[in-house]
């Protein structure tokens, strides 16, 4: 594939899709899905076909149009109409109305904040494209990137412009891409290997699932350059099976690249070799440890282990191996399409980009965003969110699945980025970001994600194996008013030493939730102290 | 020295070990492969049973206390035949602050199933998901596979009273 030939196939695409007056796009995400918008589409197909318009409306499948909380949804372009919860029954309604009168009653405002104040990079074909036809992702610019890397870059100059970009890992960490990138470049070996980690594990979070179903190519894309630039030759993308419509996606994304020649011997006729596997999950919340993952697709227990060596040095079957989050692969092909200096234009000093979150709870606008770092958590909350509805008051927000914290209202006008969040007491996290509202006891929460933490905890170390269960178990005491001033201090010092003695990510974050809400909702705990007696005050 | 693959036999004469048997060969019989054989045979027989444990162990020649060891580690694979039908009940994070624990109570009440147990009759099974990624739709419960979301508690608990009664 030369690429002329990807322009052409580009041009064909995009001729082909202006032939028609309209385009009608059905949401085809695992969120809209469950509200049957497979039935909508083949209504709409149908109803089409019966009314002669094959020539003027094209019908088919996006990803992720966003706003879950109104799914299933339906956008109809060129006029940018976005229809809320949509049945099959309302198909004739809406051909009736095509460039007409939109359905008022059905119809999502495009100029809420919810749509204004987003801005895409790695969801950038999420509702655009179809995600099962790579002709469609190409028409986007899909793979022009790698072909830039492949005929005008060399591998330094690849990870060069990923520096320069200053994106750092999207599964939470933050750790600089490029570096990790360059020192996976560095290290020896006759074998790497590249990984992308996809057992998005935090409840709560959906943002990889949506980019693997909404645009798969575009992730495989990223790893095809990270694997040039670090010379690997194999790649696995390590899925949760918890997620069959990503997995099922992904696999049609690698047989249609190898298809055509961006997957296997000699890609676009250049000296590069890459292949890329599924590995599926199977429900082990470790495994989004890196070590732990690697371990899995070795088809071991996903055990951690300590770090270094690093997977960079030694990771799979003992190899060099670059592991990197969905995220942070989708962000790479735009990077090397308009440059490193293009992406850090968004973002704060040290937090470059944007960032999607998955917006759920009591928030008014549930669903899936991309936001630029920076942004504030009110922003996010009130104005894209729409607040808490229900006439119901802001409690917290949660971020960072179980190894996050839960902030609260005074602190809203805090930016996102890594390190404001971690200085929260809190984390950036994969991205889950959870609105609670004054109906919910902050122990209670603390105490669900120890329980999650307790039964995800692999058992290999003492602190986070034992810890857990102590922790949970204190826990239970402060909900049930037996406990003693003496058992928040116990509460306390066994948080420290779960953070500071546990092996790997799990046990060392587990405590966090404890931690964030002590530090900001300590009158909660308080109140369930247990009150001496009468009796015992006289004894 | 060139290892000889030995020929195991399947536990029993059911025809779906092939489906089995064809993962096994496309990973060459590799000690690697064992997650993806696992995942094969649950797909296939909808649980994991011991036969099949030593099956697998022999064929890809791992120790059987190490697939048990696997087997058991992963949430995901069942070692016990699950029920007619399946409930599962997401317990992420937005499922749970919008009141999927009220459904466990509710499960434990109406059909005494705690999460994991099956009913005598092996009629219904109660199973905890871990967060299954439509928390846009929170509180989300999946009825023999098909997700159902948006609604309130008690909207919920007419829904499974609905669904267990239908083919009774």
């Amino acid at each position: 594939m030369t690429n002329e030939e990807l322009v052409t196939i580009a041009e064909k695409e995009q001729e082909q899709q202006k032939q028609y007056r309209y385009r009608i796009m059905v949401c085809s995400s695992t969120g809209c899905l469950s509200s049957r918008s497979d039935e909508i589409l083949a209504a709409l197909e149908s109803e089409v076909k019966q009314r002669g318009l094959e020539n003027e409306v094209f019908v088919k499948k996006v990803g992720c149009l966003g706003l879950c909380a109104a799914g299933p949804i339906v956008s109809i372009q060129p006029d940018g109409i976005l229809y809320r919860e949509m049945t099959p029954e309302d198909v004739p309604a809406i051909l009736d109305r095509l460039g007409g009168e939109p359905l008022e009653e059905k119809l999502i405002d495009t100029s809420e904040p919810f749509f204004t104040r987003q801005k895409k990079n790695a969801l950038e074909n999420a509702g655009v494209v179809d995600p099962e036809r790579i002709e469609d992702y190409i028409a986007s610019g899909g793979y022009s990137a790698l072909i830039k890397v492949l005929t005008e870059l060399n591998p330094a100059e690849v990870i060069q412009e990923v520096q320069k970009s200053g994106l750092r890992g999207r599964g939470g960490a933050g750790y600089p891409t490029g570096l990790k990138w360059s020192t996976v470049a560095k290290a020896e070996g006759d074998q790497k290997f590249v990984v992308c980690n996809a057992d998005e594990g935090d409840p709560g979070a959906f943002m990889d699932r949506s980019i693997l179903e909404s645009d798969p190519h575009r992730v495989l894309e990223g790893m095809i350059v990270a694997a040039y630039a670090v010379g690997a030759s194999q790649g696995y993308v390590y899925v949760r099976a918890e997620y069959p419509l990503a997995v099922k996606r992904f696999r049609i994304a690698i047989r249609q690249a190898e298809k055509m020649g961006f997957l296997g011997q000699n890609i676009c006729g250049t000296p590069f070799s890459f292949k890329v596997d599924v590995r599926l999950g199977a429900g082990a919340f470790v495994c989004g440890e890196e070590t732990a993952l690697l371990q899995s697709v070795e088809g071991n227990r996903g055990m951690p282990r300590l770090r270094p060596p690093y997977p960079a040095q030694s990771g799979l079957f003992g190899k060099p191996t670059l592991v990197n989050n969905v995220e942070t692969y989708a962000n790479i092909p735009a990077i090397l399409r308009n440059g490193g200096e293009w992406f850090a234009q968004t973002g704060t000093e040290k937090s470059k980009g944007t960032k999607v979150f998955a917006l759920t709870g009591k928030v008014k606008n549930t669903g899936l965003i991309e936001v630029p770092m920076g942004i504030t958590l009110r922003e996010i909350v009130y104005e894209i969110g729409g607040g808490v509805p229900d006439g119901r008051k802001f409690k917290a927000v949660q971020t960072g699945g179980p190894s996050g914290g839960c902030i609260p209202e005074n602190l809203l006008d805090t930016p996102v980025d890594y390190e404001s969040l971690k200085a929260l007491g809190s984390m950036m996290g994969s991205g889950g970001m959870i609105v609670i509202d004054d109906r919910s006891d902050m122990i209670d929460v603390a105490r669900y994600f120890m329980e999650f933490s307790m039964e995800e905890s692999c058992g290999k170390c003492v602190p986070c194996r034992v810890g857990t269960v102590q922790l949970y178990n204190l826990l239970g005491k402060f909900q049930r008013k037996e406990a003693t001033e003496e058992d928040l201090q116990t509460l306390e010092e066994l948080c420290d030493l779960v953070r500071n003695a546990s092996l790997c990510g799990l046990g060392q974050a587990a405590p966090n939730p404890i931690l964030s809400t002590l530090k900001y909702f300590r009158e909660e705990y308080l109140a369930k102290i247990r009150k001496p007696s009468p009796v015992e005050e006289e004894a | 020295m060139v290892a000889t693959t030995r020929k195991v036999n399947p536990p029993d004469g059911d025809r779906r070990w092939k489906i089995v048997e064809a993962t096994m060969r496309r990973h060459g019989y590799a000690s690697t492969a064992l997650i993806e054989t696992l995942h094969s045979i649950q797909e296939t027989f909808g649980f994991v049973s011991r036969d099949a444990l030593n099956y697998v162990a022999e064929s890809l020649n791992i120790p059987p206390a190490k697939v048990f060891g696997v087997a058991t580690f992963y949430n995901l694979f069942n070692l016990n035949p699950v029920g007619e039908h399946v409930f599962s009940l997401c317990t992420g994070t937005a499922c749970y602050v919008k009141g999927a624990g009220e459904i466990v109570d509710f499960m434990k009440e109406e059909f005494g199933l705690e999460p994991g147990q099956t009913t005598p009759d092996g009629k219904l099974t109660f199973m905890v998901a871990r967060c299954v990624g439509a928390c846009g739709l929170a509180p989300v419960m999946i009825l023999d596979g098909e997700v159902v979301g948006k609604l309130s508690v008690e909207e919920m608990k007419a829904k499974i009273r609905e669904w267990v009664n239908h083919d009774k």
